[in-house]
């Protein structure tokens, strides 16, 4: 599991870890079944605090994402991928959040904005 | 997500400050500082150079008595039990302090030698990890080596609580790391307490649990990293008023024809601005924050 830890930004970190599991959960990077690193690991890896990465893990657990095991470990649930369109549209809010705020400096109107994304998937051979 | 960190009341804290001033002449090194320390966790002392981070912790120590306020470590008096709490307490400080013509080992020998509680085998596990020769002397050792050295002297007797005062200058990023890793492990073993003190931004976000940022003093900012962060963004606006309200403005810096504004608020839309036009708004990082707070003079 490769996560990226920036600071320096308006992000926090226990964020950035939860939003980069989940991402890798529902694109499949992540399989169901699959374990994620033990808390210290992932700590010492990342260079973070490990009471963050604790709670990062108990955000995923609450979101159904991934399962505790009884003693120890962590896994991926079962149709973390499936089922969860909700959050997989959540995985592209922010980046569309960020592309309204830059049109809007730019004084661009909502219709440009839905033009130029239409004409970026012909582009790119989506329908 | 707040529910799961240890709230910094004084109920179990490690460190207790309450009120502390200090005034050295005509200057307050100290202003009422309050702030609590919860077991377990990690605290961050972010400041200037001067803004009072160096006093904070020769008080924690109890090398100084406070002129006002009180301080209770392990909830003890430490300057009237400095033996009990020294005894729980691992400091590195940011001189290193340690005798230049000892050879690593002898260095370990003679530090061990005042802690009932030394741990010579985890000692010789941390040389081993840090790779510190235990014939090198002290005063051949490279800023890097002498940092880990400072560092297992302060570990070793496994203390509840390690006071690190800024741990991390002078050395270059793969120290650094190296530094930051250890400090990390020692968290996740042992649930142990750490205070430290940094000017290096990045170190204090990726470790603290709560951050205080201490300006000419005073504990200006302070609270769990993540709602630290969360209480302040950063704002692009033109036809800034002078009649604006500017009681949650931490810092208004003019750019051409806009201003910069860091504002305490949590959403663009909290931030009422007197008609000025928002150009631009984002979430602020810590050192937004730190900048900001140092301009306001």
């Amino acid at each position: 599991m490769n996560i990226e830890i920036i600071t320096g930004t308006g992000v926090s970190i226990y964020r950035q870890i939860v939003d980069e599991v989940s991402r890798q959960i529902s694109r499949g990077d992540l399989p169901p079944g699959d374990d994620l690193p033990p808390i210290r690991t992932l700590a010492e890896r990342l260079v973070v605090n490990p009471n963050t990465v604790a709670r990062a893990y108990l955000e995923l657990e609450r979101a159904g994402l991934v399962i505790k095991r009884q003693g120890a470990g962590t896994y991926v649930a079962e149709g973390g991928r499936a089922k969860r369109k909700s959050d997989r549209m959540k995985q592209v809010t922010a980046l569309t959040d960020q592309l309204l705020a830059e049109a809007e400096a730019m004084d661009l109107e909502l219709n440009d904005v839905i033009g130029l994304v239409r004409m970026r998937a012909r582009k790119a051979g989506r329908r | 997500m707040s529910d799961l960190l240890p709230t910094p009341s004084s109920a179990e804290a490690v460190i207790s400050v309450m009120g502390l001033t200090c005034r050295y002449q005509r200057v307050n090194a100290l202003d009422d500082v309050t702030l609590h320390i919860p077991k377990g966790s990690v605290f961050g002392l972010v400041g200037e150079n001067g803004a009072g981070k160096t006093t904070l912790i020769r008080h924690l120590l109890g090398l100084q008595c406070p002129q006002a306020g009180k301080v209770r470590v392990f909830g003890m008096d430490p300057v009237a039990k400095s033996t009990s709490v020294l005894a729980r307490l691992g400091y590195l400080s940011e001189t290193r302090d340690l005798a230049p013509w000892m050879t690593v080992a002898e260095m370990i020998r003679f530090t061990g030698a005042f802690y009932p509680q030394w741990d010579f085998e985890y000692a010789e596990a941390l040389r081993r990890e840090f790779a510190l020769d235990p014939t090198a002397k002290i005063a051949t050792l490279s800023q890097g080596q002498l940092a880990k050295s400072a560092l297992l002297a302060a570990l070793a007797h496994r203390p509840e609580l390690l006071v690190l005062d800024e741990p991390s200058s002078g050395l270059d990023p793969v120290v650094r790391r190296d530094i930051l890793e250890a400090i990390i492990r020692t968290v996740a073993e042992e649930g142990r307490t750490v205070l430290f003190s940094s000017h290096l931004l990045d170190e204090i976000e990726r470790v603290s649990d709560f951050v205080g940022f201490l300006h000419q003093g005073k504990l200006a900012i302070t609270g769990a990293m993540d709602e630290v962060k969360a209480g302040y963004r950063v704002f692009r606006v033109r036809d800034l008023s002078d009649q604006t309200d500017r009681s949650n403005l931490l810092s208004v810096a003019q750019r051409g024809d806009e201003w910069e504004i860091v504002a305490r608020c949590s959403s663009r839309e909290s931030l009422v601005l007197n008609g000025a036009k928002v150009i631009a708004d984002r979430a602020a990082s810590l050192e937004d924050i730190f900048v900001g707070l140092a301009s306001t003079g």
